[in-house]
């Protein structure tokens, strides 16, 4: 193949597309055993580029051009990092309000490369020779000869190692050898703590008052109104201690007021102070943190998988895939007309867990 | 002795005039033996065809995702350690946080171009997914994954599996309120495994949830553990693909036997090299102007705290569709408790759906009794039943998808949340079958149109009316090429199990195994799943008797 662009006088007039030998007359196919033939490769159908040396002139600087582009786009990438200040925020229709240095540096970045690609396979499609050429295949599989040859070394270097003969080395080496990887396993022993009780209490004890978490102040039922959901955590919890996390995934509270002759479930009403109950906060599913009370119903629902709980009957589950219900935290009302927690929470809070029960 | 050293001066001497380029090569074949490496990939044939880039995709946001990864990590600092934000995001001074969420913070505000190569590292790994998802398709459809490819369609398929939970670990690092409600679904996800659920998060988490220690477990997975598997299994992969070298479309001199296309160097060198550059620069573009995880607009987790409308990455999507769709089986027994309402979604149903696709390569080989090799490819239509089993696992796969997004959709279209989780319950088993169907007569249909083509031609739309005034539509008869092509597939027949009574009346044991096999062979390969190719005998008489129409 003359790898040359070749001018007009090069080409062979019998590539021209004109020139092709158009199939016979209309409906004769070639016939190649119960099969239709293959006909083979079809001849190379040359480009403008081949053709015109005009034409091929053009790609060549299209293709040039394409790359002095990309030059231009990191000379702009180095410009716009250098000048502009990172918290410059600038109205880019239609994108909207957008960082201006990340919209100018990605796009510089991005025409950069896209340039060099683009300018790449401009190249390669217009001035690269494209004609199609058939490689062979040759089978994956090994010849027999080299099948067998390659068996016979195996068994000969098996024999010789008498691997099969010493059945003692054999045992004891499998034994070692499955042994061994204990020592990793035991090393990951303190990864963690065990679970023990840990997961089935929760920060709340006898006489807690349910602080207001914005406020840090305790509620009073009056603090409670009817159709809204209030949280609550424990007191003395900080969210600069060590654990604050690990406390508040569990302990987390939400407290709404029911009318009490609307609460269907006995103990629920039993469990609240005129209407005031508390119900974990976090889902029986897995574990988020439910948000959404719909004040008619009593509902909530439990925004990232939709596990719906009725609030009026126990907590129960009424929608969606959690497994049991709300645990009810019993309150009261202290002395001093704060509300206050009668004990932790009669069963583990949060998703189950084997060890639940 | 003399004769060995003149000959080395012999060698030299002649390398010795070579130009510069090729005197560092000869250095280095004298070391590496690069010319016997060249000779045999330099001037590779590689066939031409659009689907065959999607792979390439997936190679070039995999180095996308290692540079820009590569630059996160000189600024990420992976610790959960508290501290109070005193960067220039106005909103959020004050805010307790972790030192991952502030150091993320800092790269998106303060490093210059930070967020630029935080939004290039999180759409190039959108894309990563996502064009291993379209290209397992490709590969699946057109069944390339045919012998000898089959391991190949494993690494393929484990890079997938991986490339989720690299992106998983990935996301969840920068440890902000929508990462962190992933985070607690998964441990929600490991405490419902049976027995040992409890101890395996407790030992992940370093003790309860959250702990002070997921984010650096976390990043040690994500930027070690899973890509440097990873990259094992992508130069494997790579290397497979040179070695057994690149399957073709049937077409004319094309054939088992050979490969027919444009050589490394130049084409593909320019071509693939180039296309690395194009998918670098529309990712630079996307990321220059659309936002990807704005952690600042969620902020910091709280595990007391969550947002509406929260969603994983779009690969995660299907397992949170399972989740949603799942209804809350739980089971209390002798003091324990089973949580079958998330252990079937995410320990069953999640591997399942995926194990589904992965081992059709086996079952197919299985079922055809096929031992040779293939490395023309099939065009989908050629193969209804591969076809139908495929779309109807990304029915299945989308149908999980969509229960990803029951919220969105219900608040979108305005829905009802309960009808869109009953449909998706009702589709998880439904749709798949029915997509199976449509699209097997879909694959047959288009059979008999490339049936009718090859014996009648080619439609011309142009209409001609004949002296007694009917009117008939002009047929072009294809060239031979096209009918080569449309007629290159083969209807293997099915293997059959022979009569289980031989002529003496004596009864044949043949195992159960075998007669389901003879049972799928039927109906894979069997007289309903194919329309018989045109002859050469039908087409001759049909042209030879009365003209063609």
């Amino acid at each position: 193949m003359s790898s040359e662009p070749g001018s007009h006088e090069d080409m062979s007039e019998d590539n021209l597309p004109s020139e092709r030998a158009h199939d016979a007359h209309h409906g004769a196919v070639a016939v190649a055993g119960d099969a239709f033939a293959d006909p083979g490769l079809p001849a190379h159908l040359p480009r403008r580029q081949d053709l015109d040396e005009q034409a091929a002139k053009h790609s060549e600087r299209v293709v040039a051009g394409l790359f002095v582009l990309s030059m231009l786009a990191t000379i702009g990438f180095i410009a716009s990092y250098v000048t502009l200040k990172p918290g410059k925020i600038v109205y880019i229709f239609p994108v909207g309000h957008v960082s201006a240095l990340n919209f100018a540096l990605g796009l510089t970045l991005g025409l950069a490369l896209f340039c060099i690609g683009a300018g790449a396979v401009h190249w390669a499609r217009t001035l690269m020779s494209d004609v199609e050429t058939p490689a062979e295949r040759h089978p994956i599989e090994a010849s027999p000869e080299v099948r067998a040859q390659v068996i016979a070394d195996f068994k000969q270097g098996a024999a010789e190692s008498q691997f099969g003969r010493r059945k003692l080395i054999r045992n004891t080496m499998f034994g070692a050898m499955a042994m061994v990887p204990l020592s990793g396993l035991v090393l990951l022993r303190d990864l963690g703590p065990l679970p023990g009780k840990s997961l089935r209490t929760t920060a709340w004890r006898k006489g807690m008052t349910l602080i207001n978490p914005n406020t840090n102040l305790p509620l009073r039922p009056e603090d409670i109104t009817t159709g809204s959901l209030t949280f609550a955590q424990p007191p003395g919890l900080s969210e600069d201690d060590d654990d604050f996390q690990d406390v508040i995934a569990k302990a987390a509270l939400m407290i709404v007021r029911i009318e009490p002759d609307e609460i269907k479930d006995k103990r629920e009403l039993d469990w609240g102070h005129q209407g005031i109950v508390a119900f974990s906060k976090i889902c029986t599913h897995v574990g988020c943190p439910i948000s959404l009370y719909e004040q008619q119903t009593h509902h909530v629902l439990c925004p990232c998988h939709q596990s719906t709980f009725d609030l009026a009957d126990g907590g129960r589950v009424i929608f969606g895939p959690a497994g049991h219900a709300l645990p009810q935290l019993r309150i009261s009302v202290n002395g001093s007309g704060y509300l206050e927690a009668l004990g932790d929470f009669a069963e583990p809070v949060g998703p189950s867990f084997w060890e639940r029960g | 002795m003399s004769t060995t050293e003149h000959a080395t001066d012999d060698v030299t001497a002649r390398r010795g005039k070579a130009p510069a380029g090729e005197k560092i090569a000869d250095w280095a074949d004298g070391r590496l033996g690069i010319y016997g490496l060249a000779k045999a990939n330099m001037r590779k044939i590689f066939p031409d065809h659009w689907s065959f880039m999607l792979g390439e995709i997936c190679l070039y946001s995999f180095v996308i995702i290692i540079l820009t990864g590569v630059y996160l990590t000189l600024f990420f600092h992976p610790s959960m350690q508290e501290v109070t934000y005193s960067g220039p995001y106005v909103p959020l001074q004050g805010i307790r946080m972790s030192e991952a969420f502030n150091s993320t913070m800092n790269i998106s505000f303060e490093v210059r171009g930070g967020l630029l190569i935080r939004q290039i590292h999180h759409w190039a790994a959108l894309v990563f997914l996502a064009g291993m998802f379209v290209h397992m398709m490709r590969v699946f459809f057109t069944g390339a994954f045919r012998k000898p490819r089959e391991v190949n369609w494993l690494f393929g398929f484990l890079l997938f599996v991986l490339g989720m939970f690299t992106g998983f670990t990935g996301y969840s690092l920068p440890d902000d309120l929508l990462s962190g409600t992933g985070v607690r679904f998964m441990e929600g996800a490991i405490l419902s495994v049976p027995i040992v659920g409890t101890y395996l998060s407790f030992f992940l988490f370093g003790g309860q949830f959250p702990g002070n220690d997921f984010v650096s477990r976390f990043y040690s997975i994500h930027i070690l553990l899973l890509p440097g598997i990873m990259a094992g299994l992508l130069v494997a992969h790579l290397i497979l693909v040179f070695y057994h070298k690149h399957t073709q479309f049937a077409g004319p001199g094309k054939n088992e036997k050979n490969v027919v296309g444009m050589p490394l160097l130049p084409v593909y060198m320019a071509k693939a090299g180039g296309f690395f550059f194009l998918v670098f620069g529309v990712i630079a573009i996307i990321a220059a102007i659309a936002s990807i995880n704005p952690i600042w607009e969620f902020g910091p987790y709280r595990p007391d705290q969550v947002s509406t409308g929260a969603q994983p990455d779009w690969y995660m999507g299907f397992s949170e569709g399972l989740i949603r769709a799942m209804p809350g089986w739980e089971i209390n027994f002798w003091g324990h408790t089973l949580q079958l309402g998330v252990f079937i979604p995410l320990g069953l149903l999640f591997p399942a759906v995926l194990t589904v696709i992965a081992i059709w390569p086996f079952l197919e080989s299985w079922v055809s009794g096929d031992k040779r090799e293939h490395h023309i490819l099939d065009r989908p239509r050629n193969a209804p039943v591969r076809t139908g089993f495929g779309v109807g696992w990304i029915t299945w796969y989308m149908v999980c998808l969509i229960g990803g997004g029951n919220d969105i959709l219900a608040t979108h279209f305005h829905l009802s949340i309960n009808d869109v989780t009953w449909f998706v319950r009702i589709a998880f088993f439904v749709a798949p079958v029915l997509a199976f169907i449509v699209t097997k007569r879909v694959c047959l249909g288009l059979q008999r149109r490339d049936r009718d083509k090859v014996l009648h031609g080619r439609e011309t739309g142009v209409i001609k009316r004949l002296p007694h005034g009917e009117f008939i539509e002009i047929h072009e008869p294809l060239d031979q090429g096209k009918v080569f092509t449309l007629t290159a597939h083969e209807q293997p027949a099915p293997a059959e199990i022979g009569p289980e009574v031989d002529e003496n009346g004596v009864e044949r044991k043949v195992d159960p195994l075998t007669k389901l096999r003879a049972k799928l062979a039927e109906g894979m390969y069997g007289e309903g799943s194919h329309i018989p190719k045109p002859t050469p005998e039908e087409h001759a008489e049909i042209t030879s008797g009365h003209g063609h129409h």
